[in-house]
């Protein structure tokens, strides 16, 4: 347990020293602010609208950014070292591979939760300072569901991110691997499922096709953020199938195993790794 | 401290270890020779519990070698050892005195045994790969190890850093830690080693004390005798008693012989003969590992070729 710790810790430092986590900070605050108060500047307004617009608008920005963000962070973990050269000494060192990744992602986790809850967190205190005829309750509320949320999405991409770093023997392709990932889950899924959708015509059982949702991440985060919205106003496209399942927790149930999934897998092929 | 029976190791279908035996005692210093691929670093990192043999048995310390709590009393040095280039001297000594739970006191008194006292604020990628290998060296000695693996450890030291090594070596020794020196440079290491283990092609080769060697290896003794007076009637007086004469140089005798016949040959030489010197040299450790090796039926192939 202290190994992981140990090790946790060195992650955090290295995020402080290469100032990752100031800039991602940085970025979430700046990416809050600026749609918070300039979100609706396309409709002719400027100024703070309203909770419920804010969250709908920053959930989709932020479905496409944070993953990108976690996997970048994380996708040499493992790579990286053995590319660098450490990996073998860790390894002679007192600590089980299962100590070494566990510590590494808890690090990094700590980085990405860090950031979210500084970063948004900011955001939401702007909002309660300095927005008038808000109700400081919705806003805590709403936020704090954002926060976790994309916490937990940032983790699991992180945990798909270390997947790639244990599977793959060079950083480049690490890379390329987790860029695919991304393109993937953000950008081709909803569209394969719209395709889906239209290709059968209502053919398929309007039961399993939402299910269909749990099988992205940044799907199930959006779900989570919208759903809890009024009249699930600002749904759209793929997701709106998603508009009658009837989960709540299940919705974050169903992201921490986007979580642990991939972690354990994870974990099978760092184990298998040849050193 | 350690026990290898039978071992071999496949990478894919090629067989890089060969039925490998082989063991290392307390206070023992064992050089582990042989060319680029022999198995020298599969070896290794068996020993490590890195890899698991296909067949046969690794014992490390008396356990089997991928508990890992059995590791904060074994030090490795890899060849080309490598470090975070953004950390300092110190903050990479500490996150690995923190990892193998040992005093960070340790620490300051480690970088200041390996000469990186005043660079140990700097960052690792400013170090030279002299220094590196010092870092490296200090880091293997966190914990004060009981088995010490030492993978090339003198490559990129100057010839003062390298005479260090091997005093910490010996002292190391004497404190009763188990060593193994893997190399393939060979000069000035004999006085440091209790035995030698030569790897060929993933098979032992020979390994024994360097006296045990000398005899299997029957090489022989050169004595070469130098300022020798009447030196051509000398060669004509004695050539039918001793065959492996011949002579050098003007004044001098070359003589080849073995560990028995070396002293009673001296004493008749000189009793007989006048010279000015004797010079007795004895079959080195390149001397017995090209002997050993040129025995490699791989070898032997590639020099009938």
């Amino acid at each position: 347990m202290s190994q992981i710790w140990r090790i946790a810790q060195k992650e955090v430092s290295d995020g402080l020293r290469n100032r990752w986590l100031l800039a991602i900070t940085m970025t979430f605050a700046i990416l809050a602010i600026g749609i918070a108060w300039f979100g609706s500047a396309a409709s002719g307004e400027i100024g703070f609208s309203n909770v419920e617009t804010t969250i709908a608008s920053l959930t989709s920005l932020a479905s496409f950014l944070i993953p990108l963000i976690a996997l970048l962070v994380a996708y040499d973990a493992i790579v990286g070292e053995d590319e660098g050269g450490t990996l073998l000494l860790l390894l002679t060192y007192p600590l089980s591979r299962m100590h070494l990744l566990i510590g590494k992602f808890c690090g990094h986790s700590i980085i990405l939760g860090l950031a979210a809850v500084a970063g948004f967190g900011s955001a939401a205190l702007a909002i309660v300072v300095f927005a008038e005829g808000v109700v400081v309750s919705e806003v805590l509320a709403a936020f704090g569901r954002f926060i976790l949320s994309s916490t937990l999405l940032g983790w699991s991409f992180l945990a798909l991110a270390y997947l790639v770093s244990a599977l793959v023997t060079e950083k480049k392709r690490a890379a390329g691997l987790a860029l695919s990932i991304w393109f993937l889950f953000v950008l081709v899924f909803d569209l394969a499922l719209l395709a889906l959708l239209t290709s059968t015509e209502g053919g398929m059982s309007p039961e399993t096709l939402p299910w269909l949702l749990m099988l992205n991440p940044t799907d199930i985060y959006r779900l989570i953020n919208l759903a809890a919205m009024n009249g699930f106003g600002g749904v759209s496209g793929a997701l709106a199938i998603g508009a009658d399942l009837p989960l709540t927790h299940g919705l974050w149930l169903g992201l921490a195993v986007w979580v642990a999934a991939p972690l354990l897998l994870a974990h099978v092929a760092f184990m298998r790794r040849a050193i | 401290m350690i026990h290898l029976e039978g071992v071999s190791q496949y990478y894919g279908r090629h067989q890089v270890l060969h039925d490998l035996n082989l063991t290392l005692g307390e206070g023992e210093v064992l050089g582990l020779f042989g060319h680029n691929g022999a198995g020298k670093t599969t070896t290794i990192k068996l020993i490590l519990g890195l890899l698991r043999p296909d067949r046969g048995n690794v014992l490390t310390l008396g356990r089997s070698p991928n508990q890992v709590d059995m590791r904060r009393q074994i030090g490795y040095l890899p060849e080309n050892v490598m470090f975070y280039p953004q950390l300092s001297g110190l903050e990479t000594l500490r996150y690995f005195a923190r990892l193998k739970q040992a005093p960070l006191t340790q620490v300051k008194s480690l970088l200041e045994q390996v000469g990186l006292s005043e660079a140990a604020n700097q960052k690792v990628k400013t170090y030279s790969k002299g220094m590196r290998q010092r870092l490296g060296l200090a880091q293997a000695l966190l914990g004060e190890p009981r088995l010490l693996l030492l993978d090339e450890p003198t490559v990129g030291l100057d010839p003062i850093a390298t005479a260090d090594l091997y005093e910490l070596v010996d002292g190391l020794r004497r404190q009763g830690a188990g060593i193994i020196l893997c190399s393939h440079v060979l000069p000035g290491v004999e006085p440091h080693i209790d035995r030698a283990a030569i790897l060929g092609h993933g098979r032992l080769r020979a390994e024994g004390s360097l006296g045990e060697l000398r005899r299997q290896a029957q090489a022989p003794i050169r004595l070469r005798l130098s300022g020798v007076k009447h030196r051509d009637q000398c060669l004509e007086r004695w050539k039918d008693q001793i065959p492996d004469m011949r002579p050098v140089n003007a004044h001098s005798l070359e003589i080849a012989t073995d560990a028995q016949h070396k002293l009673e040959l001296l004493k008749v030489l000189l009793t007989s003969i006048q010279v000015e010197d004797v010079d007795i040299h004895q079959p080195g450790l390149e001397d017995l590992y090209r002997y050993f090796i040129a025995d490699d039926p791989a070898q032997i192939k590639e020099t009938q070729q």
